[in-house]
Formats: C-alpha cells, structure tokens, sequence
C-alpha cells in the first residue's frame, strides 16, 4: 500500500503521520505541496496538522489552493483514499472535499488534550478495524475544531453514516459532537482528534493504531 | 484600483470571537452593545479594468468561505 504525505509551510504533524503510516506497513512517499503532481500508484494521501500557511486568511484555505491540493482533488474525485488530520481536515473542508466549516473553538481557547471519541460507523476502511459505538482516546490539539454545518447536511452525514467520530464530552462546541465524517463514498476522512498521536506504547495509548491497519489491511488486499 | 472586500460570517452563525469583544465591552461598562459580529477587511491593489466579477470570482475561490461567510465588495 502506498501513501503519500503532504508538507505545506506550517505543517507539524507530517513526520509523525509518515511514521504512522509505515508503522502499519505503509510506503510512505512525503510529498512537498509546490510538486504538482502525486507520485505514481498512490493509494491514500494523508494531509496532516499543523498551522498551513500560518492559518492565514482561514485556517486551511491557502493550502487548500496550493498546486499539490488540485491533485489531491482529482486522486479523491478518481475514488482515491484520503486522510485530513487537524490541519488536514480543514484543508478538506475548505476544498469541499467534506461538507461544512472548522470554525473557532466556542471556549475560545486552544484545546490540547485526550479526548473520547465514540465510532460512530464501522462501515468505511478507517474504521472497519474498531466496533460501532467503542470508545476510545485519542488527542485533541486545536484552535479551530468548532464543525459546524447545516442542518439538512448533519442530516444527510448521519443517514448517509458519513459521522465517522463522536466527542463523548465535547470539547469545541462541534455541531452534533462531530469530531470526524467521511465523504459520500467513504474514502476520504476528515478529523480533528489526531490518531498518529496514539499508534505506539510509549505514546501512552494505541487506539489509533487500528484505523492506520485497517487501511493498510483494504489497500493491500484491493 | 483599490478594491475593498469585507468578509462577515453569515446571519445565524454562531461569532464566539464576537462574544467575547461584546463581553469585553460590557465589562468596561458599555452596557449598550447588544451584539458584536467581527469580520475582516481585504484591501486589493488591482490594475485598472478589473471588474466585479473577477473579485466575485476571487471571493468565491478563495477570498470568502461561502460555507460561513458572507462578502460584499467596494470597487
């Protein structure tokens, strides 16, 4: 399984997302957001946290516009996998990738602490390695994780089963306790808790590790 | 041409930032201010003949997040 690892001016979690990534079996390619194109074969390319471009103008919209993103659009309108980290999930947000907005915390504050997270689906390859409704922790680190969209959208993402992570206690104010939804086809998922925080025994906790093998486990045997 | 662009969240989108000012205002005793809503201000430089529907354009694709925010533009 091939991935590929985006680094825009600002990122911080890149490293940790490719470690993640191999960690699970993965071939990591990192990828610089002026390169134009993706390399060859990729199966899933993994947009990390951080703070793009300074979080100037909206928190994610200058990479969203970065030459690297307009290939990303085109891998995830081809069917290809997608994973919006922090950072990430607002660069999916602001390239409509994902439905709706990240906006600023409700308590104003930056947030930077575990949190629970209830699986809301199993039924998408990030997920398919946990059981609907467990419960597990992973770290929250963010200014602007407030999801917030319409009502006629949380609709659909709960009939469609697109709310991928829950907040058991909320954290941000996010509508509905959304901390992640997929995309129509289930391919591409955005989040804010950061799962490549909690893949390794020293991390202080390894329920992240499931939702990197289970899409390693998809993507090898496709 | 100076062109100004003033990006506001939409009617009914919650403004914690604009709250928290009105809060602020309140406790240096402006009891008055009933809300607050904080937006932004983009000033372009543009050559002449630009014209509005190019900054429309520039709001849509970047400039505003349609999701949230409302734009209006000065030319």
């Amino acid at each position: 399984m091939k991935a590929a690892v985006i680094t825009f001016p600002g990122s911080n979690c890149d490293r940790d997302l490719a470690v993640a990534f191999e960690a699970a079996g993965a071939q990591v390619t990192r990828v610089w957001h002026k390169d134009v194109a993706l390399p060859e074969g990729v199966d899933i390319v993994g947009i990390p946290g951080g703070f793009s471009f300074g979080d100037y103008l909206r928190c994610g919209a200058i990479a969203a516009n970065s030459p690297i993103c307009r290939g990303v659009i085109e891998h995830a309108n081809r069917g290809g996998y997608v994973l919006g980290i922090c950072n990430g999930f607002q660069v999916l947000t602001e390239t409509r990738l994902l439905p709706g907005a990240l906006m600023r915390n409700a308590g104003l504050k930056f947030i930077c602490k575990p949190v629970g997270l209830r699986v809301e689906t199993v039924d998408s390859d990030f997920t398919a390695g946990y059981t609907t409704g467990e419960e597990i922790t992973v770290p929250v680190a963010h200014h602007d994780g407030n999801y917030q969209a319409t009502p006629e959208v949380i609709e659909e993402l709960r009939g469609e089963g697109r709310i991928a992570f829950t907040y058991t206690a909320n954290p941000n104010g996010a509508v509905a306790d959304i901390a992640g939804i997929l995309s129509a086809n289930k391919r591409v998922l955005g989040m804010m808790p950061h799962p490549e925080r909690v893949v390794d025994e020293a991390h202080g906790g390894t329920d992240g590790k499931r939702l990197f093998a289970g899409l390693v486990d998809a993507l090898t045997t496709a | 041409m100076k062109v100004r662009v003033q990006v506001m969240l939409k009617a009914g989108v919650l403004d914690p930032q604009g709250e928290a000012v009105r809060h602020a205002l309140h406790a240096l005793g402006f009891d008055g201010v009933e809300g607050v809503r904080q937006g932004k201000v983009i000033e372009l430089d543009v050559t002449e003949g630009t014209t509005e529907a190019q900054v429309t354009e520039m709001c849509e694709k970047l400039l505003a997040n349609t999701v949230i925010e409302s734009y209006s533009i000065q030319m």
